[in-house]
């Protein structure tokens, strides 16, 4: 069991939390991710670490709630409730070299992720770039954290609300434009996004690293699940990922992987709402008494 | 109690059956399927032991467990003194009697068996684990506490049986299992027909109430590794036994589309994360209609007979050789033909057909035809050129056995062998002072016995690291 010390809301369905874990603290490198219980029978659900404090001894994860575990745990995350378990670190960490220029960028579920390959860069002397895209201005978060750890930071927003106004890819293709001696791009997002960045960088032969996020189990080299082709090879994204070259990734393949269990995730979502508004309306019936 | 010495012909002459749950009604529930002995008939069957003086089973028992002493317990009606000896030997008799393969262990070596059917011995060790259950026994210390400190990484039989020794012998045990619970293997992989989930608890209860602590989430290599687990948090012996659980494909095309599963994928989200209760829990495992396994060994019927307990209305099992060359135990495979799976033998898949829309419409197979015994000491399978055709299916499960995990390897200085395994000599010694490992990891795919072996044997070279008297 792990303590909720910290919640952050920064929209009506992204929030973060920071959780007790000490030993996961000290182990944790930027890239890598959690596999997390919110309860007993529920699902195993990776998730990136989005930042570490090792004095601390706590992890943070931003959370997007869209299916049924993540709504669960929007509604339950309350700064002193509890996980039921939480394993990890998973994964490799990510490779910080001696790129001298890097361009870091996020997008939806992404951005908080990118944060501690940024930190890590501009720790290592780096020129960082963030990009980081949201659908608009109100959804922004982490700005002053980003800003403390890169050179340049821009927003791209689809209505034009904060930043530019355009996708990622945008924000990117400018950013090559005045930059000709960019070492690196990592892109973190989905799957679409990551693809097209790769696409954008494909052509001026810039290193892009992506992070993968397929469906698995366990997380630990055992289910396979997990599975995704690169450079024509069979790689697991829990044990050889998530960072992969974005130039060698099927994402046509993992975009259709991630559709396997649309239809049981919308029974488990249609399930959970009518419990909950069935568990609402004996509340009110009942006075309410809390 | 008879004093008249035993003979061949005095003893009951038929092997009492073990009752079975009719295939019609099991395969519609995941209730175990072998019912297990009444009292009477364990009694029955112990009367048919010999007594041995030199006694074969203890022989053919990689644990070496004093066979005729126990079952000679059990026709004395002294049955906790029965399990006090079973348990010297082994510290998971209820699953050792389930899973071990004991027609080519113990009864393989019965000298009843060579002229009628040998005594069943497993039978009667399951007999023995369940009443300890029922009854509450439990295992005892047999050393004083030490305080020496042991880690042990995994929770499958090979951690928990070298956890049992360290324990018993009075070392303080702390065990490390990357899953949220504890069982490795018999908790993810055996579905619950052939071993209760209730069962592998039960015995990891047994080593809680020793004093064993289990950290579980605690992936080593990734939350600590090997290094770490010895500097600096102290453990002067460590067993690794982490098991061979990383997943084989064959490489032919669609092996990515949906609908394509591992083995271990499979019957992990069955049986550790209860998708067949979805969407009262939160996995689901979409179980096709037409499910074809390949691979025919145990964990091949496992997932056979899960997929027909999930609703399957059409399993096939998939081999490229015979039947008598399959790897699965005789009673698996008589299971499996009993719930109606078809078995297609001879048969090696080409290529996974895409429905066009990103799943399985089918397998696109070849006939094969067996020649002569190749290094592995089976018959070669070669393709028969014009016998290509399609099995419909809409879902392709692999059962083709599993790799040693990365993780260790890479995030340690331990040496590994060619393929991967670690590489350990005879006393289960890695290239790391005070590191052993047993188990799948170091041999490759065996049995769950072999690994209980394997971390018994590594328990008593740490015994000796230790300066432990044997006992």
């Amino acid at each position: 069991m792990h303590q909720i010390k910290k919640r952050e809301d920064f929209s009506d369905i992204t929030f973060s939390i920071e959780v007790e874990h000490p030993l996961l603290a000290k182990a944790a490198q930027p890239g890598q991710f959690v596999i997390v219980r919110t309860h007993q029978t529920g699902e195993r659900i990776p998730l990136t670490i989005a930042d570490y404090d090792r004095e601390k001894g706590t992890i943070t994860m931003v959370i997007q709630a869209v299916g049924k575990t993540t709504r669960e745990m929007q509604a339950m995350c309350r700064p002193g409730a509890h996980l039921a378990g939480i394993a990890g670190p998973l994964g490799m960490p990510s490779h910080i070299g001696q790129a001298r220029k890097v361009v870091c960028i996020g997008g939806g579920l992404g951005v908080a992720p990118t944060y501690p390959q940024l930190r890590a860069h501009k720790l290592n002397g780096a020129y960082v770039i963030g990009i980081v895209g949201f659908r608009s201005r109100n959804l922004v978060f982490w700005e002053d954290r980003f800003r403390a750890f890169t050179d340049e930071y821009l927003v791209c927003t689809d209505d034009g609300s904060a930043g530019i106004r355009g996708l990622v890819t945008d924000g990117l293709r400018e950013v090559i434009s005045r930059h000709p001696d960019i070492d690196e791009v990592i892109a973190i997002g989905p799957p679409v996004m990551m693809k097209f960045c790769s696409d954008v960088t494909r052509p001026f032969g810039i290193r892009t690293t992506v992070s993968l996020n397929p469906i698995m189990v366990d997380g630990t080299g055992m289910c396979g699940g997990c599975r995704v082709t690169v450079a024509g090879q069979m790689k697991l994204g829990c044990v050889d990922g998530p960072d992969f070259d974005g130039h060698q990734v099927d994402f046509d393949e993992l975009i259709n992987r991630l559709g396997r269990y649309k239809e049981d995730e919308r029974l488990a979502m249609e399930r959970w709402l009518r419990h909950r508004d069935h568990c609402r309306l004996v509340g009110q019936a009942t006075g309410g008494a809390s | 109690m008879s004093t008249v010495k035993k003979t061949l012909r005095s003893i009951p002459q038929d092997r009492t059956p073990l009752p079975e749950v009719a295939p019609e009604i099991r395969v519609r529930s995941f209730r175990e399927v072998a019912e297990g002995y009444s009292r009477d008939q364990a009694l029955h069957e112990a009367n048919r032991c010999l007594g041995c003086s030199k006694p074969g089973c203890v022989t053919g028992c990689p644990v070496s467990i004093n066979i005729p002493g126990f079952i000679r317990r059990i026709q004395e009606k002294n049955f906790r003194e029965a399990y006090e000896i079973l348990t010297r030997s082994t510290t998971l008799p209820a699953v050792c009697g389930r899973v071990c393969r004991q027609e080519d262990q113990c009864e393989g070596s019965c000298t009843v068996g060579r002229k009628l059917a040998p005594v069943a011995i497993g039978n009667l060790e399951r007999w023995l684990g369940d009443l300890a259950i029922r009854e509450g026994w439990h295992l005892e210390r047999t050393g004083a506490r030490t305080g020496r400190q042991v880690a042990v990484i995994g929770s499958g039989p090979a951690g928990l049986a070298c956890a049992a020794d360290m324990v018993r012998a009075g070392c303080e045990v702390t065990v490390f299992e990357a899953l949220h619970e504890p069982g490795g293997v018999l908790k993810y992989g055996i579905p619950e027909f052939r071993l209760p989930n209730d069962v592998v608890d039960a015995e990891v209860e047994n080593l809680k109430r020793l004093g064993v602590r289990f950290e579980c989430d605690a992936l080593i290599g990734r939350l600590l590794t090997i290094e770490e687990l010895k500097k600096d948090m102290g453990f002067e012996a460590v067993f690794i036994g982490t098991g061979a659980g990383y997943p084989s494909f064959m490489g032919i095309p669609g092996e990515s589309l949906n609908g394509v599963l591992s083995a271990n994928e499979f019957l992990t989200r069955c049986n550790l994360m209860k998708a067949c209760n979805f969407p009262c829990t939160d996995t689901p495992v979409h179980t096709g209609r037409r499910v074809a396994v390949i691979g025919a060994g145990n964990t091949a019927m496992d997932a056979l007979r899960v997929a027909a307990r999930l609703g399957a209305e059409k399993t096939y099992c998939l081999y490229r050789r015979s039947r008598s060359e399959s790897p699965a135990r005789l009673e698996e495979l008589r299971h499996a033909e009993e719930e109606g799976v078809e078995f297609r033998w001879l048969t090696l898949p080409l290529e996974i057909l895409n429905d066009g829309q990103g799943s399985v419409r089918g397998l696109s197979c070849v006939r094969t035809e067996l020649g002569e015994p190749d290094a592995s000491g089976r018959r070669k399978a070669s393709t028969v050129p014009g016998t290509e055709h399609v099995i419909e299916v809409d879902m392709v499960i692999y059962a083709l056995g599993t790799n040693a995990n990365p993780i260790i390897g890479q995030t340690s200085s331990l040496k590994l062998d060619a393929r991967g395994y670690i590489a350990t000599n005879e006393r289960l010694e890695t290239s790391m002072p005070g590191v052993f490992a047993g188990g799948d990891i170091v041999t490759g795919a065996a049995t769950v016995i072999s690994a209980m072996g394997a971390g018994r044997r590594a328990a008593g070279a740490m015994k000796t690291l230790f300066g432990f008297r044997s006992n």
